[in-house]
């Protein structure tokens, strides 16, 4: 379908062109993730921890996609992205050397600068550790800027899990505290079984000095965000990346509009949030 | 503020004067009750009393569907084009309710990051209000909502005093086309003759619901659980007309259509409802307002809590639309009722 086009103005700066880039390198992570690095045309990304791209696929559509890799890796960024609907199928057909369009980077970053100084307890489930490995990244190559630093991840079974390489690495430091662990185990898998739940009591933290940041599927937050308040962690201090349908990136088109009394876009006013901003909302 | 007479007798050539120089569209008769706004040569093609049209003026600022990029693929790569599709235009007889309707798409579309294409297109408008000298039928709720009366938002803004119209200026573009067709300033009688029929209609147009509307963001925050919202989802049939034909309804799609030899694509943003099952679902399939009671409540915050939080003003403009085109008659200004009954503020 063609729009009759009469009396063309040009759109000066618009926001809906895209930044072109090339992807350097690509993995699959499991059956379902794909891991790309990309290297833009027109230079850094310019990104934060915990905002997302928009990725085009010409002719299909766009998706958005979180970053995964902090900013401090310099030159090219991060995207690990899970084949779910039609433009991450198609996502997933592109390979080393492909072309790749994308707009953005969009949203509210992870407070980083308040969080200085503070012990940071990392909670990841599924692809929620993609998000919050920017931050993890960030940290780690600020480690000194952090007070005590707790990862716990988790994911279905020992398929699922993502970042291997990273999590080899961050096991092996003696200057954070790691774990991880499945929801079903397989014969292989030495490590824990259980919901990440039950990895929360076995961490001691300071209250006053902690931010717990938790990125997951919305049954995960429910329950490690009750977890964490039983351990009197402020609401406050509990800080989450959510997941909406983000098509604009800008605060405008209304599909990622949180459902809670309060006004918030999770494109724009989001995707990171303090819980206390959006505890009223019935599923995060 | 400077004042015009133009008597009715020469609406005619004001209109075509006005044709001269950019497309005029007005208020036409569709049938029975329907009206809309289409193209206009003449002024006997309008019908001044008209109660809201069908859609309101917001199609000529956000069009319901518009090319955002023009796509081509190249052996040299793909080339990008952004441009908008437009022409000058003139809107006759835009009702108080619509131009408030236009502010607050106004509002929105500045926010940052702005949306060039609405900024651009309103650019290209040149806005005539009209004013209503009484309400025009059971559905508006404009006394509630204080829409009424003109409160800018237009070039011009006429009056009808019966055999004339009083034609208040606000903009330099309005000044330059009376100051062109020579129409002579107001009188102070007919200015007196204004006041008074303004008097009037602070008679006429009362608080419709009786509900304090300086309250209605705090009842909002008392029944954000209550039942009546499955009540409302219960009737709504998820069609998304109520959506559709208001006036600060601004959400969007955003589609691709590429060319069967694939050398051309357009992307192509269109309206959207967040009335629609999928509206909230993501690619994971988690769909965060499945149910139609949430996706009504949803509607209604958007309109009376969340831009009052956000911009300190509603976001219902008081036509009347949505409760005119429902299919199942849910009736807005039920649900205010309702909330300000169950809020017990």
């Amino acid at each position: 379908m063609s729009i009759k086009t009469e009396n063309k103005l040009e759109v000066k700066e618009s926001n809906w062109v895209y930044r072109k880039g090339k992807i350097t390198a690509t993995r699959m992570m499991t059956n379902t993730e794909k891991w790309f690095e990309i290297e833009l045309s027109d230079g850094e990304l310019g990104h934060e921890p915990g905002q997302f791209v928009q990725v085009e696929i010409f002719g299909v559509g766009e998706a958005p996609i979180s970053i995964c890799s902090s900013p401090t890796k310099k030159g090219r960024f991060e995207l690990t992205v899970r084949n779910t609907g039609k433009v991450t199928e198609q996502i997933h057909r592109l390979s080393q050397g492909s072309d790749i369009y994308i707009r953005g980077p969009f949203g509210r970053p992870f407070p980083v600068k308040q969080m200085f100084g503070s012990d940071i307890l990392f909670v990841a489930g599924g692809l929620g550790i993609a998000p919050l490995r920017s931050l993890i990244n960030y940290v780690m190559d600020n480690r000194r800027d952090f007070g005590k630093v707790d990862i716990l991840l988790g994911c279905k079974n020992p398929k699922e899990m993502l970042f291997s390489e990273d999590i080899e690495k961050w096991s092996k430091r003696m200057d954070i505290n790691f774990a991880c662990t499945v929801d079903r185990g397989d014969p292989d898998w030495k490590g824990n079984v259980g919901l990440i739940t039950t990895l929360i009591p076995g961490v001691t933290l300071n209250t006053e000095q902690t931010y717990a940041v938790v990125v997951g599927p919305p049954v995960m937050y429910k329950f490690v965000i009750a977890e964490l308040l039983k351990k009197n962690l402020s609401e406050k201090r509990i800080v989450l990346s959510l997941e909406r349908h983000m098509k604009c990136g800008m605060g405008k088109c209304g599909h990622c509009q949180i459902d809670s009394p309060k006004n918030y876009y999770c494109c724009k006013d989001g995707p990171i949030f303090m819980y206390d901003e959006v505890k009223d909302s019935k599923k995060l | 503020m400077k004042y015009h007479i133009l008597d009715k007798k020469n609406l005619d050539s004001f209109i075509k004067s006005l044709a001269r120089r950019m497309k005029v569209v007005g208020p036409v008769k569709k049938s029975g009750k329907n009206y809309v706004f289409k193209e206009v040569k003449t002024a006997d093609e309008m019908s001044l009393k008209y109660i809201p049209t069908i859609l309101p003026p917001k199609k000529y600022l956000m069009p319901e569907r518009e090319k955002i990029l023009d796509l081509k693929f190249e052996s040299d790569g793909i080339k990008e084009e952004a441009f908008i599709e437009n022409e000058k235009i003139a809107i006759f007889g835009v009702h108080t309710c619509d131009l408030s309707g236009i502010q607050c798409l106004n509002i929105v579309f500045n926010d940052k990051p702005v949306d060039k294409n609405f900024l651009m297109r309103k650019e290209n408008v040149f806005i005539v209000g009209l004013e209503c000298n009484s309400y025009c039928d059971e559905y508006a709720s404009c006394g509630l909502v204080n829409s009424y009366m003109p409160n800018g938002g237009f070039d011009l803004f006429f009056t009808d005093l019966g055999d004339k119209f009083i034609i208040n200026v606000n903009t330099q573009d309005g000044e330059e086309l009376v100051e062109s067709l020579k129409l002579p300033p107001a009188t102070p009688k007919e200015m007196s003759e204004l006041d008074k029929l303004r008097d009037e209609k602070r008679k006429i147009f009362k608080n419709e619901i009786n509900v304090d509307p300086h309250k209605i963001p705090q009842m909002f925050d008392k029944v954000y659980e209550s039942k009546l919202w499955e009540e409302v989802g219960n009737k709504c049939l998820s069609c998304g007309n109520c959506t559709n034909v208001c006036p600060t309804c601004y959400c969007f799609d955003v589609d691709e259509k590429i060319s069967l030899d694939m050398s051309s694509s357009e992307r192509i943003r269109s309206w959207d409802s967040c009335q629609f099952e999928t509206f909230a679902k993501v690619a994971g399939g988690e769909n965060f307002r499945k149910e139609r009671g949430l996706r009504q409540r949803h509607r209604v915050y958007r309109k009376f809590k969340f831009p009052q939080d956000k911009y300190n003003r509603f976001f219902c403009t008081g036509c009347g639309r949505c409760s005119r085109t429902c299919m199942a008659g849910i009736n807005l200004k039920d649900i205010l009722v309702k909330v300000a009954e169950e809020s017990k503020i």
